[in-house]
């Protein structure tokens, strides 16, 4: 089978982060600091992937802002000819780092936000950092450069969407992703206070076109859908090992951010591969690519060019198997694993409250 | 005023050397452009009027349908917010 060249690098500089979302995709188990790749091995990274076929990168983290060789990282992506941006918190951009990067060669900012009340913005972070957003915000919108806002949607946020949005216009956002919560890693963990209703998702996808409709344009409207409670598969990363590949603070090479998780994958390293090897060769990366491995009922379904199946890691969180049917899709035999628990109260207690009637 | 056609800050167009094409990198996406788009986009550096465009696609290109397409390709990426 020929490989195709992958489009985009997820570099994720380092799994420090001052911030503690509940719903953070990082992995439970987190690479220290002193593991992880210095500048020049990154400039080496960024070199291999654009000889791949690779032409953007995502520099994220954790929070990459704690990296304080950071220019010096945007500047070897960018001479590597990668499209750079910065995918951050804003907890640590200040005036000076703002201006090393734009001169670096930065050329678009993502920046996320929990909240559009401070306080509540800071419960869901878990730190105080609604004023260093604030203060980011103003210097991506003074830079000039695209400035994307990023929430990710939960239970404590989805009514205030109207407000989250009149936030984004008023940071002076180009575009604003609204992104249900992917639950695997810490989310999964925090699954109960986090799955919205679907009534929530109901209203909230309404707010959304009309607002989409009001804004015509001016500024992008993103929403991604939430998977489980629509009943259908991701299509994760535009299928394994097909369009992304995904390099962690210590080297090693994912096709997907969550793929850490999985067991018996054996993802290679960089420290001691080369990068085309690993994507074209590994294990880690041929496990999952193309349509050869999926089960029934995927491998009968029309729709999996579209969806490739769903997501590995949500497969293998939810039943322990990377290579079943997604269970947030409505066909997959495991369904129920994710039906039950959308349908079902808010309160883990029911269940217990009625068999222990008298 | 006349309009003379530049890329938007956030837009690059870049020849990808792998996949032998040329491509307008976005913050979120990639545009792969096809046939000679790369090579008209590449003569919007602000400098040149549409027209002047036209005429230098003519003169390289004679007898390709330039002054019928080129233009209509070139709002149709100004409404996309591409150029400016
Ligand atoms: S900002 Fe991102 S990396 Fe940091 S805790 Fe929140 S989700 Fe995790
Ligand atoms: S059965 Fe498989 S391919 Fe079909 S929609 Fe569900 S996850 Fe996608």
């Amino acid at each position: 089978m020929t490989v195709d060249p992958p489009w985009a690098l997820l570099a994720e500089l380092t799994h420090g982060c001052p911030l503690r979302c509940g719903y953070c995709s990082n992995p439970v188990e987190l690479t220290g600091r002193s593991r992880e790749l210095g500048a020049d091995q990154w400039s080496d990274v960024f070199r291999q992937a654009a000889a791949l076929g690779v032409v953007q990168t995502h520099l994220s983290g954790g929070e990459p802002l704690l990296r304080r060789d950071l220019p010096r990282i945007v500047a070897a992506a960018d001479t590597a000819g990668l499209y750079t941006q910065l995918v951050t918190s804003g907890v640590g951009l200040g005036d000076r780092r703002m201006a090393e990067l734009v001169e670096a060669g930065l050329r678009s900012v993502q920046l996320s936000v929990q909240h559009a009340d401070p306080t509540a913005s800071e419960r869901i972070a878990g730190a105080r950092s609604f004023a260093a957003k604030e203060r980011a915000a103003r210097l991506i919108s003074a830079s000039g450069l695209p400035f994307g806002l990023n929430i990710v949607l939960h239970r404590a946020n989805l009514d205030a969407l109207d407000e989250l949005i009149d936030l984004g216009l008023a940071w002076g956002a180009d575009r604003i992703e609204l992104a249900h919560t992917q639950f695997h890693g810490w989310a999964l963990r925090n699954r109960a206070a986090l799955l919205p209703t679907r009534e929530q998702v109901e209203r909230a996808r309404g707010v959304v076109v009309r607002r989409r409709e009001l804004l015509d344009g001016v500024v992008e409207l993103v929403w991604v859908a939430p998977d489980w409670v629509e009943a259908t598969a991701k299509p994760c990363m535009g299928g394994w090992g097909a369009v992304s590949l995904t390099v962690a603070p210590d080297g090693t090479v994912l096709p997907c951010p969550a793929a850490a998780a999985l067991p018996g994958l054996d993802p290679p390293n960089v420290r001691v591969r080369e990068l085309a090897w690993i994507w074209r060769e590994s294990k880690a990366f041929n496990a999952y690519r193309g349509e050869s491995w999926m089960p029934e009922p995927c491998r009968g379904c029309a729709l999996r060019s579209v969806d490739h199946g769903g997501c590995r890691c949500q497969a293998h969180a939810l039943t322990g198997d990377a290579a079943r049917t997604d269970p947030a899709c409505r066909h997959a035999p495991d369904h129920h694993l994710v039906r039950d628990p959308v349908h079902g109260p808010r309160t883990g207690l029911a269940y217990a409250h009625r068999e222990g009637a008298p | 005023m006349t309009w003379r056609p530049v890329l938007h800050r956030s837009v690059v167009l870049r020849h990808d050397r792998v996949r032998g094409i040329d491509l307008l990198l976005l913050p979120e996406r990639v545009v792969v452009l096809h046939g000679s788009a790369g090579r008209v986009l590449g003569l919007c550096d602000g400098s040149r009027a549409v027209d002047d465009i036209v005429a230098e696609l003519g003169a390289r290109y004679p007898g390709a349908p330039v002054a019928g397409e080129v233009p209509e390709f070139l709002t149709a990426l100004r409404k996309e917010g591409w150029l400016r």
